[in-house]
């Protein structure tokens, strides 16, 4: 009876999952076109899965084998019983054992798996979304037990009548509830929706360059793409689910609802209203159109479930009262990508926020807090602050800084940033300038012909205020030959190296050689052109700014410096790529949005905890956000300054004064004679 | 003109717009008080806008008019007139024309002539009323509106005016809404010839910089910071003014042309 039972279920059950895909295909394509590399992403599939997307599973190393035993037993049980008992190939003389006792194999080892999976859900972590999540482990005991009992018989462990009919019944049931959730629950919506969808999302991903490929590393692909502004047609953002392009829409299905992004999310642990797994699940309801009534997991703090529902083609955010997400929640956003760099899933959290909140901005004319002023500010006097752009030096009229303009070639070309404008930020960059002096280096500053990078009026979702500031800035680096940027704020940094390149357009190249101050410093150090006092303070700790660390990858080089300087680092819990966002990026300071506590004095207790004395930064933001915090023990200094107080002379020989050392340098000597440049 | 009609369906407001003048920067941009007008003119029910700007045609003018459209409004008027024409006349033609009741307007300019003159003299062309400083309309019924008007710290004045009348806005007025791009690069600026007629006074004058005002220097005698503080938040004082009444304009100009010589002014 099994016999003939067995085929009819499973490929009634295949043709439902086809059916389901098809619908799901359907939804995903009614998001916008988006050039995909369809072939060559589908062949890149299997090690986009394999390599990259377990090595950040494997942050888990329970939750990464549970996975590999149950992801590869299913595979491997559903295509060989798709051959055994679909096919009735388990019957056949030579292939019948092989195939039958792989088939043992790959379901014993799922099922070993669904046991992990199961104990992982008797006391499953806040985190973990609940709901339907919580039947899985059943259902993949239930999938994985029936097919390898089944099978017994198929291979003649046991005689084919074993048991009674209520028994095989009973089996069959057992069957028909795993194939339900395994196949038929794959493609209509199911928790196993995400190997589904998730395997399509690696192989169209909207990032291909961010995957390894055999030759190397993958890059960080971080800069956000540029909107067409030429056009007067393109849309200026996304209004409505359906504006996402559509392998954005296949991203946001891939969500497996794991919550490590909301466990890393600064703006939910301050009690904000952002939780960008809740996030990624609303854009999935408005894809399909419905409620977030269903949704099992924590939801954005102080907004109930249940409140908020959309459809593919209605607004995201309403203008009055609520749709599908309320415009608080993309603004909490600090833009830190702690959530994309912890998703296994590789989902595009940032990209998703920054294309929302750029049709508020752009559409609509609603950037809250203090937004609307600081980009007008930008467009009347290209700083946040509104202040004068002829005294953007001002700071340094003692310093007699070399000037572009004066010069046309140096060696270094150093971005300053709008932290000119800060006190606080006067004091690094003094430090930076004395730092570059000691060394030698030749270079030389924009003055007063920098403008903003445009950083935050590109996170504020103002792309055409970010466009015009960067091709002019760009127009002006153009005038000008250097062998690379240096700056100190992480921010410009991020937009020159990251973002300018593709707004060079046909004869201007904007890919530029830029480095982060830390990592020029400790090159400068390793050439042997630094020397330093041994450090005499106290313990000290290092906080990874978000715009170095997570978006550029730079995490030796300032613990570098550091190591030179004679500090051993004593690291927080949250460092490296795990770093805890400040609180200072993506205009949230501008914003402000109210949540229970606030971001910096959680990272400053964080700082505490590591029982710092002392705790060293990179970033004008990081320093203002953390030097804001009241009734702290820590100091903050940035590196620049550490390094500028540790500095000794160099030796004798190696000349004294500022002439002598420029003239040690073969580059300076290549240099032209300085010539008013007429522009 | 048509007072039974407007009773019941719209409002016809013309707001007239200038091209203003960052402070620091001196860029082009949407003025402050005139976008401010804007904001007030979408606040009212059942009102028909029309955004007027006399002025020439250009690529700066235009950035600065977009800025207008971009707080959310389809098209604007641009009544085209060389630099150095009297703009009334033609302004006037066409608030006539269009049969509009409320035209609001910025205080003064933040460029060009800037005396801050233009609605006192369209009024004066068009016969109609003239309330400066407006911090709001409140309601329009029957012909008339109702105003509020803002006076020295804080004070609000309710004022009933018969339509059609000029209204004029400054700080005190709601604060203008943010100018969105998309909006600002789709609407249209409708652009229309007007008569020319040239300012022949203004083309005698000479131009130069204005310099800063010397501002009169509060000497405090305080002995406490309790005494500073409250002479920093006192209400300004008249002090040693003077009121005229019923003196001949050379009885006028001869008493401020003393003050003027007295405080040092003129010498």
């Amino acid at each position: 009876m099994l016999e003939s039972l067995l085929p009819i279920l499973i490929f009634s059950a295949l043709a439902l999952a086809v059916i389901g895909a098809v619908r799901r295909i359907r939804l995903w394509r009614q998001g916008r076109p988006a050039r995909v590399d369809l072939l060559r992403g589908l062949a890149a599939m299997p090690r986009r899965y394999l390599v990259d997307l377990h090595h950040v599973v494997a942050r888990d190393k329970v939750m990464s084998n549970t996975h590999v035993a149950t992801a590869g037993g299913f595979v491997a049980a559903a295509v060989l019983m798709i051959l055994v008992h679909g096919l009735g190939l388990g019957s056949s003389e030579r292939m019948g054992p092989i195939l039958g006792g792989l088939l043992l194999l790959a379901s014993a080892a799922m099922f070993v798996g669904s046991l992990f999976v199961a104990k992982r859900r008797r006391d499953p972590p806040a985190r973990l979304s609940k709901g339907p999540w919580m039947r899985l482990p059943k259902s993949l005991m239930a999938f994985s037990a029936s097919v390898f009992l089944l099978t017994l018989p198929t291979l003649g462990i046991l005689p084919a009548g074993t048991g009674s009919v209520i028994l095989a019944l009973a089996l069959a049931a057992a069957l028909v509830w795993g194939l339900g959730e395994m196949f038929f629950g794959m493609t209509w919506g199911g928790p196993m929706k995400h190997a589904f969808a998730g395997a399509l999302h690696l192989a169209f991903h909207r990032r291909p360059e961010r995957f390894s490929t055999k030759g190397g590393e993958g890059n960080r692909s971080t800069g956000l793409k540029a909107l067409n502004l030429d056009d007067a047609k393109a849309p200026l953002g996304v209004e409505t689910p359906s504006d996402f392009t559509w392998n954005q829409l296949l991203g946001f299905d891939a969500c497996v609802q794991c919550g490590r992004c909301e466990a890393m999310c600064p703006a939910f642990a301050a009690g904000q209203p952002l939780n960008p797994k809740k996030l990624i699940q609303d854009m999935v309801v408005g894809m399909a159109g419905g409620s977030d009534a269903g949704y099992a997991g924590r939801p954005y703090p102080g907004k109930p479930i249940g409140e908020h529902a959309g459809s593919p083609h209605g607004p995201i955010v309403a203008r009055e009262g609520t749709a599908l997400v309320d415009a608080e929640t993309l603004w909490s956003c600090t833009t830190c990508r702690a959530c994309v760099e912890e998703c296994p899933m590789m989902i595009e959290h940032v990209d998703a926020i920054v294309d929302m909140r750029r049709f508020l901005t752009l559409e609509q004319g609603n950037t809250p807090g203090k937004g609307a002023e600081v980009l007008d500010n930008l467009i009347a006097t290209d700083n946040p602050g509104g202040f004068d752009p002829g005294s953007r030096m001002h700071w340094a009229a003692d310093l007699d800084l070399p000037l572009m303009r004066d010069l046309g070639q140096v060696d270094v070309l150093l971005w300053l940033g709008d932290g000119v404008f800060d006190m606080r930020n006067q004091r690094t960059l003094r430090a930076l300038v004395k730092v570059l002096r000691a060394a030698g280096v030749d270079f030389a500053v924009l003055g007063n012909e920098e403008r903003d990078s445009g950083d935050v009026a590109r996170r504020l979702g103002d792309e055409a205020t970010f466009q015009s500031l960067a091709k002019r800035n760009i127009a002006t680096l153009s005038q000008y030959r250097f062998q690379c940027i240096v700056t100190c704020d992480p921010h410009s940094f991020h937009v020159l190296k990251n973002e300018y390149g593709e707004l060079g357009g046909p004869d201007v190249n904007a890919n530029w050689e830029v480095r982060h101050h830390s990592t020029y410093i400790a090159e400068l150090f390793e050439a042997g052109r630094l020397h330093f006092l041994p450090w005499k303070g106290g313990s000290v700790t290092y906080h990874d700014p978000c715009y170095l660390g997570r978006y550029n990858g730079e995490y030796e080089a300032p613990r570098n410096v550091l190591k030179a300087l004679g500090i051993e680092v004593a690291e927080m819990q949250r460092s490296g790529f795990r770093s805890r966002c400040c609180g200072g990026g993506g205009g949230a300071p501008i914003i402000d949005i109210p949540g229970k506590q606030r971001i910096p004095d959680m990272r400053m207790n964080d700082v505490k905890e590591a029982g710092a004395e002392l705790v060293a930064v990179g970033c004008p933001q990081c320093t203002a956000m953390l030097e804001g915090v009241v009734d702290t023990t820590a100091e903050v200094r940035d590196i620049a300054e550490l390094v500028a107080d540790a500095l000794v002379e160099p030796p004798a020989d190696a000349g004294s004064g500022r002439d002598g050392d420029r003239a040690s340098q073969p580059a300076a000597e290549a240099r032209p004679v300085a010539k008013e440049v007429t522009s | 003109m048509r007072p039974e009609a407007q009773r019941e369906s719209v409002l016809d407001v013309a707001v007239l717009l200038s091209v203003g003048r960052h402070p620091v920067t001196g860029r082009a941009r949407r003025a402050d008080q005139d976008a401010r007008g804007v904001e007030l003119a979408l606040a009212l029910d059942r009102a028909h806008l029309t955004l007027l700007h006399a002025g020439p045609r250009d690529e700066e003018s235009e950035g600065a008019l977009r800025g207008y459209l971009g707080m959310g409004i389809p098209a604007l008027t641009l009544i085209e007139q060389p630099p150095g024409a009297d703009v009334i006349p033609a302004l006037a033609a066409r608030l006539n024309e269009a049969g509009a009741q409320l035209v609001i307007a910025g205080e003064r300019a933040e460029q060009g002539e800037g005396s801050g003159m233009l609605p006192y003299l369209l009024a004066e062309r068009l016969g109609w009323p003239l309330v400066g400083g407006l911090a709001a309309v409140e309601k329009v019924e029957n012909g008339v509106a109702t105003l509020l008007q803002a006076l020295p710290r804080g004070q609000r004045r309710r004022l009933q005016v018969r339509l059609p009348a000029i209204v004029t806005v400054d700080a005190a007025a709601a604060a203008a809404r943010q100018s969105a791009f998309g909006p600002a690069r789709r609407g249209e600026i409708e652009a229309e010839s007007a008569v020319v007629e040239w300012d022949e006074v203004q083309a005698e004058w000479s131009v130069a910089p204005a310099r800063k005002r010397p501002k009169r220097l509060k000497i405090v005698k305080a002995a406490s910071a309790r005494d500073r503080f409250k002479a920093a938040a006192a209400k300004a004082e008249g002090g040693s003014g003077q009121v005229l009444n019923d003196v001949t304009p050379e009885q006028g100009a001869e008493a401020i042309f003393k003050l003027l010589k007295d405080e040092g002014v003129l010498r």
